[in-house]
């Protein structure tokens, strides 16, 4: 009898052999669902894997690949417990339905588990309340596929088949388990008795799965640790991985699909008779807040979309502008009417009498996330029932998302994942694509593409929001930091990116909220984004103010903190922090605690003539408790710090008439090659609970390559990008 | 009618002059490796070799491809065998989300054609290709990997 506590099961697969996974099915009703939530510790078992009688291992993978690794460092966890030979060892992704739903997620929502980052509420209420809707969740973002699903489940679920064949083997052989040793997917006995694990795959499934299974210690990993090459690279160099723009279907149409230009706006009117006279067009397609043309090929709709001249009614937001926004903070802020997010002590008190008060006030603009693949959603209806095929952070969120935009019910949306030219939070939960294709989709016969061109993918994305922080502190004769005060506009996810890790004393920080309108969604790191670069520039600027070194100022300041404290550490010695740079050079250092990876970076900058700034190389030092495929830890920090540098030297999206202003990447520019600096990135594994790779990286560097810049210069930038300013005056470029 | 060479084989396609080349391959040939990202020759998604020099096909007429040779992430491979570029981009586990890499391997290739020790001063200059994902650095030891093969 399987344990209530548990919910591991076992059966036959489909084609023989032996099929594990988890029932989330006594999470579909939300009483049984606070009956879980009440057996604390209580183990779910997030993936499946199926051993095949050829011996494979095949470990069904309920995340969404972008890229991150996920697709192969998932199955490291589970054939590490399984003790299974690699090369055996396939993926599968799985489908979009409830019973692979993230499990291990919903299991530590259940818990409390406070570490979730509510960015996941694509859509479920991660206010944690409506718990029957995390059943649709099956999200792949806030850095969580490894340290959920991967610690919570894989490990266990590669555990628990473990014991079972070998139990099976013990069966057979008339022999102790105990005796029965399972290494590469082999079993053997002492007595010379040898079988594969595909031989008794069969028998074991006849067993129960266990509940408690002990997790190899760290020192017996053969997997785990070592730089294992991903799955879904081979297609990626020869042109065969299907992207959502890739797919091709018999009738198949395109579609290019444009939306009101200002946000909230609607459709008043369009003639479609000058795209209707166009070679290859079929129809043009009229919805609530967009129009679509409908042709025979890609360039044909889009070539005819230009030739309508829709008329919108723009709605309410037509005279927003950044100028206005910005200008409404900055009152919001003057107005004081401030949420409290955390506080300790009494930092105004601290402040009224302090000797040695800093302030600043910085801020960001807004940032799309310009995937490279742009946005896009291939849809069917047929007889009433949908089929959807994309690229998608959160399948099974989508898949409950189209049901509602389609009005049908979720038993008729079929959800097929394609390849994901980039994700970075656009696929997640602001599903517009998938609205717009579901619409087109309505009123075409057959299948149809529906595709953002770059324009449209730059201006009707859901933005990270543009902030302006505040910060005050007191500093006392020694250079100790004795208040810390922080206000600022808008928080999103996830809670703690405004924490510091610093031992001040006295700290309060607040916000006001409602200051964006225009559409928001996760950007990489999230709140991390601006609050890396607002925290830990204040806190350089406290340094020079202190007469201290920015490392040694913060190495002080974090007495109570040995974890960052080595971070930190091991960032400066990477850098050589206390020896000199090259004529011409300056470092900067900053560090933070994201999605349960500390980062320290150090950035060693110049200034060309121009006053742009050079960032020759970055050194990066990780804490994220335990590294499962260095390889691909490595490429997610110095991605995330391309990311992150991106948005620091050239991201900005600006809004006029309620409008986005830039429309492709000539006017929204990125880091290419010349510009990446060198990068060197080290590990320490400090064992602590398992952290995030995806966004961590994107977090300090910011602050790292803005804090260089005043070493060089003196010229302290408080606000995104660096584009904007002359780096060698500081004057703000006209 | 525009005829060209393909990945070694002849098509006569029957689209407007302007059709930008990109489109001839996604849409009408069904060749999809080489991407679409900004239409404007800015990000290098589809860059392709046209008579073995790297273009971006997002802008490159169908009409001015006529009678030329094109080749396309396709049509690396010698029989079954990856291309030492390829091969170079997996020993390099270069692709993240993998969407751009088409056209980086396309000019990475064409780089290498021209220079084949490149500096990292010539791979800066040649490879203008946005990543995104930021694989940059993989990228950079996979050329001079494959400069080496």
């Amino acid at each position: 009898m399987v344990s209530r506590r548990f919910f591991i099961f076992s059966g036959i697969a489909a084609a023989g052999g032996l099929a594990i996974g988890y029932a989330l099915m006594p999470l579909t009703t939300l009483g049984r669902a606070r009956k879980i939530a009440g057996k604390d510790g209580a183990t779910m078992v997030t993936a499946w894997v199926r051993i095949g009688t050829d011996n494979s291992v095949t470990v069904i993978v309920p995340h969404s690949e972008m890229g991150q690794g996920v697709h192969t460092s998932l199955p490291m966890m589970l054939a590490e417990e399984l003790d299974a030979d690699w090369s055996l060892v396939r993926m599968e992704q799985a489908p979009a339905d409830k019973a692979f739903a993230n499990a291990a997620l919903a299991q530590g929502f259940l818990r409390g588990d406070k570490t979730i980052p509510s960015v996941l509420a694509g859509t479920a209420d991660f206010s944690f309340r409506k718990i029957a809707e995390v059943i649709n969740l099956q999200v792949t973002g806030g850095s969580t596929s490894v340290r959920f699903t991967g610690v919570e489940g894989m490990r266990r679920t590669g555990a628990a088949a473990r014991a079972m064949l070998i139990k099976a083997a013990a069966t057979s052989w008339g022999v102790p388990e105990a005796e029965v040793i399972a290494k590469q997917s082999k079993l053997s006995h002492a007595s010379g008795k040898t079988a594969t694990y595909g031989e008794m795959a069969a028998i074991a499934a006849s067993f129960d799965a266990p509940a408690d299974v002990p997790l190899k210690a760290k020192k017996d990993y053969t997997i785990v640790g070592k730089p294992i090459a991903r799955f879904d690279i081979p297609p990626k160099v020869d042109g065969t991985a299907v992207y959502g723009l890739d797919l091709r279907l018999p009738n198949l149409s395109f579609a290019v699909v444009a939306a009101s230009p200002v946000f909230g706006g609607t459709l008043k009117s369009v003639d479609a008779a000058p795209a209707k006279a166009m070679r290859g067009v079929k129809q043009v397609v009229k919805l609530a807040d967009a129009v679509a043309v409908v042709a025979d090929n890609t360039w044909r709709a889009k070539e005819a979309l230009l030739a309508l001249k829709p008329v919108w009614d723009d709605g309410p937001n037509a005279t927003i502008s950044s100028q206005s926004i910005f200008a409404a903070m900055d009152a919001a802020l003057d107005a004081g009417k401030f949420k409290t997010d955390h506080s300790t002590g009494d930092a105004d008190a601290v402040l009224k009498g302090a000797k040695k008060i800093i302030e600043a006030t910085y801020c960001v603009p807004y940032l799309a996330h310009a995937t490279m693949e742009t946005v896009n959603c291939t849809a069917h209806f047929e007889n009433d029932k949908l089929t959807v095929w994309g690229g998608f952070q959160d399948g099974l969120g989508a898949r409950a998302a189209a049901a509602k935009f389609a009005g049908i019910s979720i038993d008729d949306v079929s959800l097929h994942h394609t390849a994901m030219g980039g994700g970075f939070g656009r696929r997640g939960s602001t599903l517009n694509y998938l609205k717009h294709a579901i619409g087109v989709a309505r009123q075409v016969q057959g299948p149809v593409q529906v595709v953002f061109t770059r324009e449209e993918d730059m201006t009707q994305d859901n933005y990270r929001h543009a902030s302006v922080s505040r910060m005050k502190a007191a500093l006392d004769e020694k250079g100790k930091v004795t208040a810390w005060l922080h206000q600022f506009t808008e928080k999103f996810d996830p809670p703690e990116a405004t924490m510091v890790n610093y031992d001040f004393a006295n700290q309060a920080s607040r916000y006001v909220k409602g200051l964006n309108p225009i559409p928001w969604g996760p950007w990489r790191s999230v709140d991390h984004t601006q609050m890396g670069f607002f925290i830990e520039t204040f806190v350089d600027e406290l340094a020079y103010a202190a007469g201290q070194d920015p490392f040694a100022f913060r190495r002080a300041h974090l007495g109570g903190a040995p974890r960052h404290k080595a971070v930190l550490e091991l960032a400066a010695a990477m850098a050589g922090w206390e020896t000199k740079p090259a004529q011409g050079r300056a470092r900067g250092i900053a560090i933070r605690d994201a999605f349960g990876t500390i980062v320290a970076q150090v950035a060693e900058v110049s200034l060309n003539a121009d006053g742009r700034v050079r960032v020759h190389q970055v050194w990066s030092a990780v804490d994220p408790g335990e590294v499962i495929n260095p390889a691909t830890f490595v490429a997610q920090i110095q991605g995330g710090a391309i990311y992150g540098l991106t948005a620091a030297l050239y991201g900005e999206i600006t809004i006029d008439k309620g409008r986005v202003v830039q429309r492709n990447f000539p006017d929204y520019e990125m880091v290419r090659m010349a510009d990446a600096p060198q990068h060197e990135v080290r590990f320490i594994e400090s064992g602590a609970r398992t952290g995030g790779a995806g966004e961590p990286g994107t977090a300090p560097i910011a602050a790292a390559v803005g804090n260089a810049l005043f070493a060089l210069t003196g010229k302290r930038i408080r606000e995104l990008p660096f584009k904007n300013f002359d780096l060698n005056t500081g004057n703000r470029r006209s | 009618m525009v005829s060209m060479t393909v990945n070694g084989a002849s098509h006569a396609v029957d689209v407007e002059e302007g059709m930008p080349l990109l489109w001839v391959l996604r849409d009408v040939l069904n060749l999809t490796g080489t991407k679409y990202g900004c239409g404007v020759a800015a990000c290098g998604a589809c860059t392709v070799l046209v008579d073995g020099v790297a273009t971006r096909s997002c802008v490159f007429p169908a009409a001015s491809a006529a009678g030329k040779t094109i080749t396309t992430i396709e049509g690396l491979k010698t029989g079954g065998t990856l291309h030492r570029v390829q091969q170079a981009w997996v020993d390099a586990q270069a692709p993240q989300c993998g969407y751009c890499q088409s056209g980086q391997i396309m000019a990475a290739v064409a780089l290498l054609t021209e220079k084949p020790k490149p500096t990292d001063a010539e791979i800066d200059a040649a490879m203008t290709n946005i990543c995104r994902c930021g694989s940059y650095a993989q990228i950079r030891t996979a050329i001079h990997a494959a400069a080496k093969a």
